[in-house]
């Protein structure tokens, strides 16, 4: 079965929206799918939106165009929401992976919304709200478009240079966000 | 063994496998992780080599210039309006016949000013006597970059790697690193025979009289028309050593019975490759042709490829502002030289960074020609979002 998949993440400068795509990438590869994964090309600032793109495939990608209708899109900062169109050309049935502690996941006529407090959860382990691998934890639980395995060693190769306690830091984020997911369909069986 | 790399770095470690001694640069948007990487392995101890951070563009090209002069393998990277300020110094490290290899990250011109990639920057220097080639993907770029040190070392001649800024330098794809051995098999020790040494006093770059400047230009373009041999030769080894070849000159996309052809050139031509194939399962006779090598201008392989095709389309990412098309131009003088008359439709797209979607290409594949009577090219649409409802404020 040919699987062709395109996520749009979207952030602020140092939210780490960029690695996050890098991250989800290059799980997806180590999963053994053919992936790619860019940022929205300009000039980067603290603060300023961000977005950056993946791709996953189980062919070759050729193309190096940008994405345009993303089937899942993840929103690391919900204030974003009132000043971008953050869900443009995102698919029907799409889903959203959306950083907040006031919305709850639900489902709606066009899209499922799958809710949590990445930035919080982020604090806890990394010392700084940083919501990038919560996310990405919850993005793979939801989906199950890469292993939660592969985006533990993506997490441990892609940080390695930052040392061992970044990584760990990062990999118990991960970890709670993929359960935040899991746990939550457990509850509502 | 293939990794997921970013462009840049992937650059970055292929030159690194090419053991040069000196680097030199300025850092310019989209360049500037190709430096960054190589300025921390030769931090780290991993790269063996001077780096020298220039005060400008021109300074950078000069350090390289000198280097190479006094016999080390060197390497340079820019862009954009920093490819231009190097300008004058890349016309004397061709005219002083030294093999450099730098990377040009492809990036519009200003004014406006504009970061995004097109070809206008490394197109306007394209007479300055190097050997330009021009990469569709992050794995070509590595296995380029390597073949071009050992084309320039035999050429005599400098080589400039052209990988577009951003869609090349900024995206993270499968590469296949070569490993140190199977690089110095294929790339041997840099010997210069016109080293400038103190033990061996001469003279490299003298001046030149009305008597003899025309025939160090004959010279040098010989030396170029002979390149193309060697393109080809070097991209045939290093296929049989690597397991991997990118079409030597041109690389040809299903050819086979089309009556429509696409030339373009750079990352651009991945999108093709697809469109290709789509338009092919709907039984229509497209094929594409990639322009690897724009200097030396492969004249004769055009003609022979594109015999017997009806339609020519040229898609680039460049305009000669008061003629138009520059492949195209070019494509059509070779073709006339030939004794084919076939018109070559030219379309310029993709200026400043504006997408080449598959969309785009599609029709570009089926628009027919000009418009305006008299016009030599026409521009690539744009691209058009699918219709969707306005979900601006979801909360």
């Amino acid at each position: 079965m040919l699987i062709f998949r395109e996520i749009r993440f979207h952030g602020r400068g140092g939210q780490g929206t960029v690695s996050a795509a890098a991250l989800m990438a290059l799980a997806a590869f180590e999963d053994g799918f053919e992936s790619q994964a860019f940022p929205k090309f300009g000039s980067e600032r603290r603060g300023a939106p961000v977005e950056a793109y993946v791709r996953i495939s189980s062919t070759i990608i050729r193309a190096h165009n940008q994405v345009y209708t993303p089937d899942a899109v993840v929103i690391q900062d919900a204030g974003l929401l009132r000043s971008e169109p953050l869900l443009r050309g995102l698919k029907r049935g799409g889903l959203i992976v959306l950083n907040s502690e006031q919305n709850p996941s639900r489902e709606d006529d066009n899209f499922r919304w799958i809710c949590l407090p990445a930035s919080q959860i982020g604090e806890r382990h990394l010392g700084r709200p940083l919501p990038n691998t919560v996310l990405l934890g919850a993005l793979a639980a939801s989906t199950e478009w890469v292993s939660l395995g592969a985006l533990e060693e993506a997490v441990t190769n892609h940080l390695a240079s930052k040392g061992e306690t970044l990584v760990n830091a990062n990999i118990a984020a991960l970890r709670e966000g993929y359960g935040f997911i899991t746990h939550a369909e457990e509850v509502m069986v | 063994m293939k990794k997921l790399l970013e462009g840049s770095q992937a650059v970055a470690e292929a030159v690194r496998l090419c053991r040069p001694q000196v680097v030199a640069a300025y850092p310019i948007t989209p360049q500037t992780h190709i430096i960054e990487r190589l300025a921390q392995q030769v931090a780290n101890g991993e790269l063996e080599a001077e780096f020298i951070n220039a005060e400008s563009e021109f300074g950078a090209a000069s350090i390289v210039l000198g280097a190479v002069a006094a016999g080390a393998r060197a390497f340079t990277a820019t862009a954009s309006q920093g490819l231009l300020l190097m300008t004058e110094v890349l016309y004397n490290i061709a005219g002083l016949r030294l093999p450099v290899v730098m990377v040009c990250a492809n990036r519009a011109v200003g004014a406006p000013i504009n970061i995004f990639s097109d070809h206008q920057d490394s197109m306007a220097v394209r007479d300055a006597g190097w050997i330009q080639l021009y990469v569709e993907s992050n794995q070509e770029a590595v296995d380029t970059l390597i073949q071009a040190y050992r084309i320039a070392e035999v050429c005599g001649l400098p080589v400039m790697v052209c990988m577009d800024g951003f869609l090349l330098t900024h995206t993270f794809e499968p590469v296949d690193l070569p490993t140190q051995v199977m690089v110095d098999n294929f790339l041997p020790p840099f010997h210069f025979s016109r080293t400038l040494a103190p033990s061996r006093p001469m003279t490299l770059g003298g001046g030149s009289e009305p008597e003899n400047y025309q025939e160090f230009r004959m010279a040098q373009f010989e030396a170029m028309e002979n390149a193309r041999a060697v393109i080809e030769a070097f991209d045939a080894e290093f296929d049989d050593q690597f397991g991997r070849a990118h079409g030597g000159l041109l690389q040809a996309y299903r050819l086979h019975g089309a009556q429509t052809v696409l030339l373009g050139m750079g990352s651009l031509m991945g999108a093709v490759r697809d469109v290709v194939d789509k338009l092919r399962d709907q039984g229509q006779a497209v094929g594409a042709l990639r322009l690897r090598c724009f200097r030396p201008f492969p004249a004769q392989a055009l003609t022979q490829y594109l015999s017997g095709v009806q339609r020519i389309v040229v898609l680039e990412k460049a305009i000669s502002i008061g003629a138009g098309g520059i492949v195209a131009a070019e494509l059509r003088a070779a073709l006339h030289q030939a004794g084919n008359m076939t018109p070559v439709e030219s379309v310029i797209g993709g200026l400043g960074g504006r997408d080449l979607t598959p969309e785009v290409i599609e029709t570009v594949f089926q628009e027919t020609p000009l418009n305006e009577k008299g016009a030599t090219f026409r521009f690539a649409p744009n691209h058009v979002m699918p219709d969707e409802t306005d979900r601006g404020d979801c909360l």
